[in-house]
């Protein structure tokens, strides 16, 4: 694969601090168009920080950013809207607006982009709905749901308007295996059937498994280990066989 | 370089007014721009203007009356019980309408407004929106504004409305001031510019109260408490600010419209 013109997301020497703690050590990472990257790593080791980089939420203290070609890093708040069209993110809690329905929520990227066909966000919505199984939930409001039904609404929320890439922050995070499974088969079915751009930060190894096309571990605030499903598999790195296998060496 | 940056407090102060002075060019930017959802205006308008109402007329009522009563304590010895009436309406028209209005709106509104907005900043919620391609300051910061421009004057010249009627029921109703000369030195010595007055500061104090409550809430941190600091933050520092920044309008605009004078 060309590398150079089909990467989505190009990152270079990403580095950032939060206080005085350096969470990201030079971060280097392509994902190719339409594939599905699993970047997994340790809680609290800068994952969700490197995703929140990628849709400008924070700004890397250096490094280049590109998404598409275009560089990100440096942009202010208003040049970034085109960009964030194109990326939808789902966050960790899910983050609906708690003063909105299900229904106003789903329904709330389609009516800021303009769309003002009634009958077409209402049918929109309901598809969303019906592809992250929460029909007949339109109505309630997010403080009435479980939290798989909220990571889920939040789900619909992010691909109502169809971007190229998805960001998945934890989103198998606190759900019980059929959601996570649920949740797994719908990456797989928008890369399959829309050809999007993915990235899933996790630490579950059996969603790794079920989505991913390619693996990235974050360690130390930088890339420890970046390839295949069967690479990651493969390898005899002690760090990597750690994780893989869930191993602590810490002394009971 | 040391001064006063070593200085907490200035420093403190310093980024404060920065981040507002920032916040308040991006809205009024916005403002000029036309990026305005009137529809979020209008909820707006009812959240604050027709929901604080009740706090401002009740408040209006009796400033109106207690001030009316105290006035006429003291010129009643003098046999001057019918001055009342204007020394109430010019303080009320040039000070205290809006003034007390602005307090009431700072703690109902712009608590309300600190809290929501800290709570969504806490939550993703602003996040989420900015994800989304909608900027803040744009959903959250200008509708609130452009609702507090409209809604506040309103709501000081409904409180001085209020004040004056309870000030002429207490004055002639129970204090038994005579109701023609009453009316006679109110209206001869009040003046549309007193009015004005009040209007033009209502409108400040607007600015003053959704600027605060709004970056109060867009700076929250640290969860719930960080809400709770945030809230209490915002009242303090948007009554402050409207009780010094009055002083300093009332100078400014007594140039513009200068006191004193009767129509006879």
């Amino acid at each position: 694969m060309n590398s150079k013109t089909d990467d989505f997301i190009k990152v270079r020497d990403l580095r950032q601090t939060i206080g005085t703690q350096e969470i990201l050590k030079g971060v280097n990472l392509d994902v190719p168009k339409g594939e599905t990257l699993v970047l997994l790593g340790q809680s609290g080791g800068g994952k969700s920080v490197f995703l929140r980089h990628l849709i400008g939420l924070m700004r890397p203290l250096s490094g280049s950013i590109k998404i598409e070609g275009e560089e990100i890093a440096h942009l202010d708040e208003r040049q970034l809207e085109p960009v964030r069209r194109k990326v939808g993110m789902l966050f960790q809690d899910g983050a609906l607006f708690d003063s909105m329905t299900v229904f106003e929520n789903i329904a709330f990227p389609l009516r800021e982009r303009g769309e003002k066909n009634e009958k077409l966000i209402r049918e929109k919505v309901a598809n969303a709905l019906e592809l992250v199984s929460l029909q007949g939930q339109e109505n309630k409001m997010p403080v009435n749901l479980s939290g798989g039904m909220r990571k889920r609404a939040s789900l619909a929320r992010a691909i109502i308007s169809e971007p190229s890439c998805i960001l998945y922050d934890e989103p198998t995070a606190g759900l019980d295996p059929i959601v996570s499974d649920t949740i797994n088969r719908l990456i797989r079915r928008l890369q399959s059937h829309l050809h999007v751009t993915s990235i899933v930060v996790t630490h579950d190894m059996i969603s790794t498994n079920h989505i991913a096309d390619r693996v990235a571990l974050l360690r130390e605030g930088k890339i420890h280990f970046s390839g295949t499903l069967a690479d990651l598999h493969a390898s005899r790195d002690p760090v990597i066989r750690d994780f893989i296998e869930g191993r602590s060496h810490e002394i009971d | 370089m040391k001064f006063p940056y070593s200085f907490p407090l200035t420093r403190a102060f310093c980024l404060y007014m920065g981040q507002a002075a920032l916040l308040a060019g991006e809205t009024f930017q916005s403002i000029f721009a036309g990026r305005i959802r009137w529809r979020l205006v209008l909820h707006q308008i009812v959240e604050i203007g027709f929901g604080s109402q009740a706090v401002v007329i009740i408040t209006g009522i009796f400033t109106g009356a207690v001030f009316t009563a105290q006035i006429f304590f003291q010129f009643n010895a003098l046999n001057m019980s019918t001055a009342v009436g204007p020394v109430v309406s010019i303080a009320l028209c040039r000070e205290l309408g809006p003034v007390l209005t602005g307090l009431m709106v700072a703690g109902r509104v712009g608590a309300a407004m600190s809290a929501e907005i800290g709570t969504m900043k806490v939550t993703q919620q602003i996040d989420a929106l900015r994800a989304l391609a909608v900027n803040p300051v744009d959903y959250l910061v200008v509708p609130r504004a452009v609702a507090m421009m409209i809604s506040m004057p309103l709501l000081v010249g409904e409180c001085i409305f209020f004040a004056l009627t309870a000030s002429y029921f207490v004055a002639v109703n129970i204090l038994n001031v005579n109701s023609v000369f009453f009316l006679h030195h109110m209206w001869s010595y009040t003046h549309s510019k007193d009015m004005v007055m009040a209007l033009t500061k209502g409108f400040v104090f607007a600015i003053i109260v959704v600027i605060v409550g709004c970056q109060q809430g867009l700076t929250t941190r640290n969860g719930a408490v960080g809400v709770g600091r945030s809230t209490t933050d915002a009242v303090v520092i948007s009554s402050l600010s409207i009780l010094m920044i009055n002083f300093f309008l009332t100078m400014a605009l007594n140039i513009i419209f200068p006191a004193g004078g009767g129509r006879y």
